[in-house]
């Protein structure tokens, strides 16, 4: 087993036992279930729009080369710098490198999940900036020093009590453990930081090819502050976020908004064109776009699973999937967690590696099911099981159903298994449940049914 | 008409009354039944693991032994949606591509047959009892089969459906995952009987005797008072 395998495995093991994690999350999305719905019933066709927007990223994604020129021509025309990143390290030295030239000090950030893909912060850190996180919840887990638990919720494996414990020991500033309360305190530390920032870090929800433009949107004002203060501003954007045109917005914006967090539409949707022009009273004087690949070619190249790429990042599929509300986003051991993220990790970070994710999952579809830009999700994770095992069969399992295709096809053999299984049950009473017992996987916490005293197939048989 | 019933095997070794009520139902609505004798598995657990080939050698016995039925009903949402679904996809490309795609439009999991095949949603049975029903993921997301079970249920004498919140949740069974992943299959079993035990109901009634399988191992491990049952039992009972 390899060993985020590993790892997945221990960390399922225990977080899906813990009945305090296990209430925090069901109850969060119970509630995200029942405004999502309610938003859902505002638009006039939903499967109508779902159909739209994957229609709208399958032209997209299909023409991607022209839609990334055109987009980074436009953005360019009005003086932003687009820089074209290959891979993490190829991001990160394009960062590091605006910030030696700028000589920054402080970088204040706003949410951005190919951030984390790149292992962003850390570079920066490394090489001595300070880095504040600006979303509520990701510059709490930033305090824990803990990565971002949900694509869209950071923090929504806290509870408020533990939120207040973090910011007593790393703000010293904690009156009460009220919402409110400890948002002010955020602010007030987060404002200071803004005025101090040299340089404001994004990334992007959407990038419109029409009109060069970056799309972002919140709900706390802070990309706002990262992207306005700073003298110089950079966007990072994985190159399968661009749209062809600015009116597919109309559709997306309110989508994105409703399948992340149950609203009509977030607080605040900025478009960003360009560094401050001639006449402009504020934005930034220089402005950076870093185009992302990192893999995402590779995804594309799959024509099966191209699809992935139509990806919006709303974290709906995670919050309907009866697996991240038991392991947690943590236990994934990716950036990317849930189905979406079992289904791109493999092609991101390879294969053999991280096949794991595949098979944990009993294959329910309800990731597909809520998927608002039609993603075959938990068909991509039978594809990638079907090509981990064909490239890499594991011998026992391979012997194991070339050994039973022969059983199950000849009624004398299977009628043998049927006598068998009836004898191997009187013994199995004896070691049920313990180490010894090569059913254990099952009857460790549930019973298994007896073989029956006639089978359908012995029924049918004697009945004729 | 000639109903061929694919009886799937854990079906076959664990639940044979349900196969033998399906008999019963299908016999008294007038029709002839015929069951082959083998293949006794539909594939599944090779394909699901990414064994095509290993599955492909079962799967081409199921498509020979049914290529002159002229319906099939399938006691299993899973197995009914590896033959109508999967199975176009598994022979992609292959000889028994064609076959596959002839045999999906007949094959039919069993209380779709009744429903929208045969038109018939009374079959005069009595079950006085409050049942909940769990939706087979296969069959509800593969097959599209929300609203069959519960107009045969609707039609029962005394049985009182109280749907739970958690009707459409995965149970946690999964084929091989249950083995695999035995922790978050025993997890999700448990939301799973938690929602069913918060409607009171007695019974848990499903198309996919896999899923019963799995809440009712759980149930009866931790001593909770609720009982599994398969649709065509309930389907049967006067």
């Amino acid at each position: 087993m390899s060993a985020p395998a590993t790892h997945f495995k221990e960390d399922a093991r225990r977080v899906s036992a813990d009945l305090r994690h296990r209430g925090i999350i069901q109850t969060a999305m119970g509630k995200y279930e029942v405004v999502r719905d309610q938003r859902q019933r505002s638009f006039q066709d939903w499967q109508g729009a779902r159909q739209l927007a994957a229609a709208t990223k399958w032209q997209a994604v299909n023409h991607l080369d022209k839609h990334l020129e055109q987009f980074a021509q436009q953005i360019e025309s009005r003086g932003t710098k687009v820089h074209w990143a290959s891979t993490a390290a190829q991001a990160r030295d394009i960062i590091l490198g605006i910030l030696r030239e700028k000589n920054a000090k402080v970088v204040v950030k706003s949410k951005a999940m190919t951030s984390e893909e790149i292992h962003l912060n850390d570079a920066m850190e490394q090489a001595g900036y300070e880095v504040v996180e600006s979303d509520l919840g990701e510059f709490i887990v930033q305090l824990r020093e803990e990565p971002p638990y949900h694509l869209v919720f950071p923090a929504m494996h806290l509870t408020r009590g533990e939120i207040k414990d973090v910011f007593e020991r790393k703000l010293h500033d904690a009156p009460s453990d009220e919402p409110e309360v400890l948002t002010m305190v955020a602010r007030r530390v987060l404002r200071q930081k803004y005025l101090q920032a040299d340089v404001g870090i994004t990334g992007a929800n959407f990038a419109i090819a029409e009109t060069g433009m970056v799309s972002i949107t919140e709900n706390e004002g802070n990309a706002r502050l990262t992207a306005a203060l700073p003298r110089t501003m950079i966007t990072l954007v994985g190159i399968e976020k661009v749209l062809p045109r600015l009116e597919d917005l109309a559709l997306f914006l309110p989508m994105l908004a409703v399948m992340g967090t149950g609203q009509p539409i977030t607080c605040y949707n900025t478009m960003y064109g360009g560094p401050r022009q001639p006449g402009e009273a504020d934005g930034p004087e220089e402005y950076h776009v870093v185009l992302l690949d990192n893999q995402r070619t590779t995804l594309l190249a799959d024509a099966e699973q191209r699809d992935a790429l139509h990806c919006i990042r709303c974290g709906a599929c995670l919050n309907v999937c009866p697996i991240f509300r038991n392991v947690g986003g943590y236990t994934y051991g990716t950036v990317y967690g849930g189905p979406i993220g079992s289904v791109i990790t493999p092609h991101l970070r390879g294969l053999q590696d991280w096949k794991h994710l595949s098979y944990a999952s009993s294959l329910c579809g309800a990731c597909t099911e809520t998927c608002p830009v039609k993603i075959d999700l938990h068909h991509h994770l039978l594809q990638n099981r079907r090509n981990a095992s064909r490239s890499k069969p594991i011998w026992w399992q391979k012997i194991a159903f070339k050994l039973f295709a022969p059983v199950a096809n000849s009624p004398a053999l299977w009628s043998l298994t049927t006598k068998l299984g009836r004898i191997g049950q009187v013994f199995h009473g004896l070691i049920k449940g313990g180490v010894l017992d090569p059913a254990e996987a099952w009857t460790k916490t549930r019973e298994l049914p007896p073989v029956a005293k006639q089978s359908f197939r012995e029924w049918w048989k004697e009945r004729k | 008409m000639t109903v061929t019933l694919f009886i799937p095997c854990f079906v076959d070794l664990f639940y044979p009354q349900v196969g033998i009520s399906m008999v019963r139902i299908l016999e008294r609505l007038g029709h002839k039944v015929v069951c082959p004798s083998s293949p006794a598995c539909c594939g599944q657990p090779a394909f699901n693991t990414g064994y095509w080939d290993e599955s492909r050698k079962i799967a081409m016995k199921v498509i020979e032994s049914l290529k002159d039925a002229e319906v099939v009903v399938i006691a299993s949402g899973s197995c009914g949606a590896m033959l109508k679904v999967f199975y176009p996809e598994l022979f992609a490309g292959t000889k028994y591509e064609q076959m596959a795609r002839e045999l999906a439009p007949k094959c039919h999991e069993f209380s779709a047959f009744l429903v929208n095949k045969l038109g018939v949603t009374d079959l005069g049975a009595t079950f006085p009892h409050k049942v909940t029903f769990h939706d087979g993921c296969h069959g509800l997301r593969e097959l599209n089969n929300k609203r069959p079970p519960r107009e045969l249920l609707a039609k029962v004498r005394g049985l009182e459906l109280i749907e739970m919140d958690a009707a459409e949740t995965c149970c946690g069974f999964g084929g091989t995952f249950s083995a695999k992943f035995p922790a978050i299959s025993t997890a999700m079993g448990d939301v799973k009987c938690a929602s069913a035990l918060d409607t009171k109901a007695e019974f848990i009634v499903s198309c996919d005797s896999s899923c019963l399988m799995q809440i009712q191992g759980l149930a009866d491990r931790q001593k909770k008072p609720i009982k599994t049952i398969h649709l065509a039992e309930v389907l049967v009972q006067s």
